[in-house]
């Protein structure tokens, strides 16, 4: 025992070997716990100031379109006899006896419009649609895009090439001027469509104007989409757990759906949210020239586009529709460039 | 080199040879003809009129008499605007588009390119943090919004600024700066990310260490290399001025290019509408190709593929 102060001493200490008690091995354990894909994103999304500011606008948006709207006593396409041009919080005549009689008269917070349609009301169906458009037309995209870019990806050579040469040319079309034709062109077939033949009176619930939105986008906006999805496939096509899951005999279908796709998700939701305001961009720009969703339903860009005749005299019209829209992309574009920097960093500039 | 141009102009025949085929027949698609719009003429008059204009013949026939014109480069007469051509029509049209246009694109870099490098060189202080929240915002804000929002400052308010027609340079200040707001806030958000990119590099370093002027680096090594990614953005910003025209000369009622466009299609101008459409379409692939072109002659480490 007294050979510790005698370094080169060949003896050895039976201390040494002793096994190690409980806090001895905890000091030995420097992993953390293991974090995955998902919540290590979500940890560095929810880090992030900005995005998070711009997740909660969204959902306050989607809460002011699609919930307050049913508890709100003007409806949209409401015409209030008597209520015409009033402005923010102003009374009509009507409305101020009978609040001399004792009633409660529900405040129109911003004023109505030249045929008595409260804005409020308006305001929250034209966000609706401009949140709708662009959620389903970014999905639409979504799904078309990666489709046609796992398997121009996956099955490479000619296949690729040829499918390739198709989203080139596609791409370098100029869109908006398709969208224009197609727009116009769209109306009277779909038209036609919910009228005649059975089945399909749907349409003019949910309005032509919309459905043509939505065909058009799925035409021409997916090519995007699926440049960056051939592009993650490419590269993910090469990696072993592929060659693994084809010796085990998977067919192509699972191979893409199951393993390949699954890998590239986080590009794949960061492209599909920065989408979304590029979609609700277009929709209130076609509205605004008059070729978008049809009245009575409104959309933010149509209630700017009328706000423009009254602009001397009432300029909140245009300010509510204006900030509304401007608000909107603003959080999306921020919401996207957070999950972009959260999911997928390599995909910054 | 050769190899490469010749493919990508193949390529953009292709395009605008699909471009005027989807226009031909979604054109037909559309009920009701040009003439639909007038007092409702007489079965006799309109059958007049089908046969001067060469409507009367099947679709494919009159596609393929079109086509034949095109390549000869005859565009043919305005059904709508009597006794005009189309060439005239566009060539007029976009003399005003083009001098909007033109003047807003120059007025997005000349503002967009010194923001973006005065964000980077003043990296995480004021000057970036409030250009990034301005430029952010003003990608957001769509080109009705800010025109609208300009016409209400400049016009209902202040009264300085005349709110319809170009007849004089105080006409254009309004649609230029609304037509270039969005492609400036873009440029100087991407001139700022690639001159922090620039600044990095190890041959500033190099160009420090040399003992070179503040100014000779910044403006014979970092800003040739970090206006590479604006030269790209040409092409798109050029169809983006398009498409912005469109509403920029509803708002403002200038007679361009856009106006025509879009009152070619609601007025059935059969003519007009592919004239219009195919010259816009060829602009717009054209320009992106000698974008392309460019940016590979001026950046050599580029491959043509």
């Amino acid at each position: 025992m007294s050979n510790k102060h005698k370094p080169f001493s060949m003896h050895l200490d039976v201390s040494d070997f002793l096994p190690a008690d409980k806090e001895e091995k905890q000091s030995l354990v420097i992993m953390r716990e293991s974090v995955g894909f998902w919540r290590d994103g979500a940890r560095r999304f929810k880090k992030n100031k900005i995005a998070m500011t711009s997740l909660i606008i969204i959902i306050l948006v989607f809460i002011f379109s699609f919930i307050l709207p049913s508890f709100y006593p003007y409806a949209y396409e409401q015409q209030i006899r008597g209520s015409e041009n009033l402005s923010p919080f102003q009374y009509s005549e009507a409305e101020l006896e009978r609040m001399a009689a004792g009633e409660s008269v529900f405040p129109h917070f911003l004023g109505t419009d030249s045929l008595g349609r409260d804005i409020t009301a308006r305001l929250m169906m034209g966000s609706r649609i401009s949140l709708l458009v662009g959620l389903v037309a970014s999905i639409l995209v979504l799904i078309i895009g990666s489709l046609y870019g796992s398997i121009a990806g996956y099955f490479g050579g000619k296949v690729d090439m040829i499918m390739m040469r198709v989203v080139d040319i596609i791409y370098t079309v100029p869109d908006i001027l398709i969208i224009i034709l197609l727009m116009v062109t769209l109306k009277y077939p779909l038209q036609d469509l919910a009228n005649n033949v059975p089945g399909f009176a749907w349409i003019n619930t949910i309005g032509i104007g919309l459905i043509s939105i939505f065909i058009v986008f799925s035409l021409l906006y997916w090519v995007g989409m699926a440049r960056i999805v051939r592009g993650q496939i490419l590269t993910l096509k090469e990696q072993e757990y592929v060659t693994a899951a084809r010796a085990l005999g998977a067919s192509h279908r699972r191979i893409i759906g199951k393993h390949l796709l699954t890998n590239c998700m986080g590009p794949l939701i960061v492209t599909t949210t920065l989408q979304i305001p590029s979609a609700i961009f277009t929709e209130s720009f076609l509205s605004f020239i008059g070729i978008g969703v049809q009245a009575p339903m409104p959309s933010l860009g149509s209630m700017a586009a009328n706000a423009i005749g009254g602009i001397y005299s009432y300029p909140h019209r245009l300010f509510a529709p204006a900030i509304m829209i401007s608000l909107i992309i603003l959080s999306f574009n921020l919401l996207g460039d957070g999950l972009r920097d959260a999911f997928d960093p390599k995909l910054k500039n | 080199m050769g190899r490469y141009i010749a493919k990508r102009v193949l390529m953009a025949i292709v395009t605008i040879w699909l471009v005027a085929t989807i226009t031909f027949f979604l054109m037909f698609l559309v009920p009701g003809g040009p003439f639909l719009a007038e007092k409702s003429p007489s079965p006799a008059t309109l059958e007049a009129l089908n046969k001067k204009y060469g409507l009367d013949q099947p679709v494919i026939v009159q596609y393929k008499n079109y086509m034949l014109n095109l390549v000869k480069g005859e565009m043919g007469e305005s059904i709508k605007q009597r006794g005009r051509t189309v060439s005239g029509i566009i060539s007029d049209g976009f003399k005003v588009s083009a001098r909007v246009g033109g003047l807003a694109i120059l007025t997005a870099i000349v503002i967009g390119v010194p923001l973006g490098c005065i964000a980077a060189l003043n990296r995480g202080k004021w000057l970036d943090n409030l250009i990034m929240v301005i430029a952010t915002c003003g990608i957001a804000v769509p080109g009705f919004v800010v025109s609208t929002v300009l016409m209400l400052i400049f016009s209902v308010k202040l009264n300085l600024l005349p709110t319809y027609g170009l007849s004089s340079w105080r006409h254009y200040i309004m649609p230029v700066m609304a037509l270039a707001f969005y492609p400036t806030a873009y440029i100087s958000r991407l001139m700022r990310t690639s001159m922090l990119d620039v600044i990095g590099q190890d041959y500033m370093r190099t160009a420090k260490a040399k003992g070179l002027s503040q100014f000779k680096m910044l403006f014979k090594h970092a800003l040739r290399n970090a206006i590479l990614p604006v030269v790209t953005y040409l092409g798109p910003l050029i169809a983006y001025t398009l498409t912005g025209s469109f509403v920029i000369e509803k708002i403002f009622t200038i007679p361009g290019l856009g106006n025509e466009f879009i009152s070619s299609i609601t007025g059935r101008d059969y003519t007009m509408i592919m004239g219009t459409t195919i010259f816009l379409a060829s602009l717009v692939i054209f320009m992106n190709l000698v974008v392309d072109i460019a940016y590979k002659i001026i950046d050599p480490r580029i491959k043509f593929q």
